[in-house]
């Protein structure tokens, strides 16, 4: 076979490292596919039909939750779910024993969600089975990260020399550290953006300032952060007006951006609080859009590391 | 002459230099002789060298209240293994060991276990609470040989004052964990390139460094005060040091005439921050494992002597706590059975590191910390040593662990230098020799 032919594909998805460009290239070819199972009347592929997944969330989540389940329910696989909050303070069963009690039950792969980085590479190591990181702490959020990228080539065609602006709390965002590691090796350039407090030292593919006019200057594309209201309780924000003042993405700022630069954000959304809530309605926003492709990218995501063939 | 032990043709490394052979009798607790003997029990340690026991000034051995993670029995079970003769205990243990009958229990009972030395370090504050000072006075008769509030941090710099001030009445080091705890925050891992990469809270290392500033200052305050009395030849020990920035100022310290020891752990003198690329719990330990440039500057300054000692910071918890979540999880991590191979192989045999300065940094220099007198090999001296072979090469089993933490950073790395014999004042408490796998206890 040659090297043009069909990529083979990581079994498992924790964040990009084992990823290459051609192989997530043709990972958005399959969810372009999948887009169009989610048009037709009846929603459904056989594609799955025998597998079980199970999605395991340590960490409250609705619609990522959501997506993930009406995505490999509409490719036929079984579904269970597994929700579990936890605390700091919780000395009951440790994740590796749900895990391994799950795993006694016949689970083909597992979608996980943490707040606590590196849990999905943990589980990897004691499960041998494909695990998809739905967001692991501060670290990771690949699927996150496919369906930005989906969403911005359905409205900017190639990524290839665009500039994209991400604007928030870049330092505990796991989809701005996904997004600074999927978008370059598509060949765009990411500037995060956010208050000194805000930010990480570095950034592996992306540029960092805290000049908002610098990182929405001729951006092709805008992605807000959701901003939570504990960062002020940590001390690192004097207040939320104040944040609104100097961070808010707002009619005037975007301004500043290329002319309809398509506005993204990975939600929930404070409105008003880092977007000004008219713009998440208006025509330059893929808000509701970004919600429709994710289910698309993660039937794309489920149907390579389970079957692993285009 | 006649003595219990004659052990034949050891080259003899203690804290003044490497010398030659010799025929060493032990006997009535002591070193009779270095010419030979007549003993019931000889052995031949040819290729062999015989050290003065190596001294832990930074152990947790968990006990009370934590024997899930360790005991006494296994913990000193696992020091003599690794060499060595004497282990300070940490006090945070629960209940703390903040008075003068659990320090008088735990010597009792170690004694009885007849295996490493317990040494008691007691808490400065009670409860470690950081507000009202601990008995040092009633705990040191009780056997306590340092005062620390170590697993946390001293917050209120005026507690370690008086704390220092009251401690140097009784001839008492105070040792600290020296991170600010503000700074540190929440981190779980060095702050810096990995920490940001992979989306980990950081703690950084001008935590380390700003506390031990302020510390320094205390103790110019602290000698202030005292200056109307004998100033101490030892007061403050800054433990597990871990950053270059720490050991500048600690090293100008010195050259200034403080009277500041500190001390490195294995781990901060092996591992880096990247080795928490692997997002494994395991290499969790606070301080946190650093950068490169920091080993560089910890190996430096064990060298020329700003580091005073090793200490192991042998931290056990379970094999299911350290599976927890990097947030979750608990700091540390266990050296006891390794400390003296790994940093002989890691140190002396990759790096070139002088051999006597490594023995001196286990022996003479902890000991000088804690106000014991050098324990050197020569007739007369106490016989509390370590025989060990630096030539077998064996790799790290932790399943074979004396410790009930059967779990290694370490773990299949190939060491040499692994010990051989412990004698605690001349009495064989582990044996390991050829062939006999190691560990073995005395019969």
């Amino acid at each position: 076979m040659s090297e043009s032919a069909t990529p083979s594909f990581p079994k498992h998805l924790l964040d990009f490292r084992d990823w290459n460009r051609r192989q997530v290239e043709s990972l958005l070819e399959t969810a372009q596919m999948m887009q169009e199972v989610l048009a037709r009347p009846v929603k459904k592929v056989p594609a799955l039909t025998g597998f079980t997944v199970a999605t395991v969330f340590f960490e409250p989540s609705t619609r990522t939750r959501i997506s993930f389940e009406l995505a490999a329910r509409r490719m036929s696989a079984d579904v269970v779910s597994f929700s579990g909050a936890t605390s700091s303070t919780t000395k009951g069963e440790t994740y590796r024993d749900t895990l391994r009690t799950l795993d006694q039950m016949g689970i083909d792969a597992y979608i996980l969600r943490t707040d606590a980085a590196g849990v999905p590479h943990q589980a990897h190591r004691w499960l041998h089975k494909p695990v998809i990181n739905a967001g692991d702490g501060w670290r990771a959020h690949p699927t996150q990260a496919l369906l930005d990228a989906f969403t911005l080539r359905e409205k900017l065609g190639s990524l290839e020399g665009k500039k994209i602006a991400i604007v928030g709390d870049i330092l505990h965002s796991r989809v701005a550290r996904s997004n600074a590691e999927l978008l370059p090796m598509l060949g765009a350039t990411v500037v995060a953006c956010g208050p000194a407090t805000l930010l990480p030292g570095s950034l592996p593919g992306a540029t960092l300032t805290t000049s908002l006019r610098e990182a929405l200057y001729e951006a092709d594309a805008v992605m807000v952060l959701r901003l939570q209201k504990e960062r002020m309780e940590k001390g690192l924000l004097p207040s939320l007006p104040e944040y609104i003042a100097a961070y808010q993405v707002n009619r005037e700022r975007l301004g500043w951006a290329k002319p309809q630069a398509p506005l993204l954000h990975p939600g929930p959304m404070n409105r008003d609080v880092e977007l000004e809530g008219t713009l998440a309605d208006s025509a330059q926003s893929l808000v509701e859009r970004q919600v429709a492709n994710g289910q698309a990218v993660r039937m794309a995501v489920l149907y390579h590391v389970l079957v692993g063939k285009s | 002459m006649k003595g219990d032990f004659l052990i034949k043709k050891a080259k003899l490394v203690d804290g003044r230099g490497v010398h030659g052979t010799a025929d060493v009798l032990i006997g009535e607790g002591r070193i009779l002789s270095l010419s030979g003997g007549e003993a019931p029990s000889v052995l031949d340690a040819s290729g062999m060298i015989l050290s003065p026991g190596f001294f832990d000034p930074h152990a947790h051995l968990r006990e009370p209240g934590q024997e899930v993670k360790e005991d006494l029995q296994s913990g000193l079970t696992a020091a003599a293994r690794g060499g060595y003769t004497d282990i300070v205990s940490m006090p945070n243990t629960t209940p703390v060991v903040d008075n003068p009958e659990i320090v008088a229990a735990l010597k009792k009972k170690a004694a009885q276990i007849q295996q490493a030395r317990l040494h008691p370090a007691a808490a400065l504050t009670q409860g470690q609470e950081g507000k009202v000072l601990s008995e040092a006075h009633r705990l040191q008769e009780a056997g306590a040989v340092m005062l620390t509030d170590d697993g946390k941090t001293n917050e209120d710099a005026g507690v370690l004052a008086q704390g220092l001030l009251y401690a140097a009445s009784w001839g008492l080091v105070v040792a600290v964990h020296a991170e600010d705890a503000g700074l540190r925050r929440n981190g779980v891992m060095n702050e810096g390139a990995v920490s940001y990469r992979l989306g980990l809270p950081g703690n950084s290392g001008y935590a380390e460094s700003a506390r031990i500033a302020r510390d320094l200052e205390v103790v110019r305050y602290v000698l202030d005060r005292l200056a109307a009395k004998a100033a101490p030849d030892r007061l403050l020990h800054i433990q597990h040091l871990s950053t270059r920035r720490g050991l500048e100022l600690i090293r100008q310290a010195k050259h200034q005439g403080l009277p500041v020891t500190t001390e490195v752990g294995p781990h901060h003198l092996t591992l880096t921050e990247e080795a928490l690329n692997g997002l494994n719990p395991l290499y969790k330990v606070a301080p946190p494992l650093r950068t490169q440039s920091d080993v560089e500057a910890l190996i430096e300054g064990l060298l020329d002597g700003s580091i005073d000692c090793i200490g192991t910071d042998h931290a056990p918890h379970t094999q299911d706590e350290k599976e927890l979540d990097l947030l979750r999880a608990p700091f540390g991590i266990p050296s006891l059975e390794v400390c003296w191979p790994l940093l002989y192989t890691e140190l002396v045999e990759k790096r070139g590191f002088p051999l006597d300065v490594l023995v001196a940094r286990f022996t003479d220099g902890p000991r000088r910390v804690l106000g014991f007198p050098p324990l050197h090999l020569e007739e007369g001296a106490e016989a509390s040593l370590v025989l060990w072979n630096p030539s077998a090469q064996r790799a790290v089993e932790p399943q074979t662990f004396a410790s009930k933490a059967r779990f290694s950073p370490w773990a299949g790395w190939e060491l040499k230098g692994w010990p051989v014999c412990t004698w605690v004042e001349g009495q064989m408490v582990c044996k390991a020799m050829e062939g006999e796998g190691i560990g073995q206890s005395a019969p």
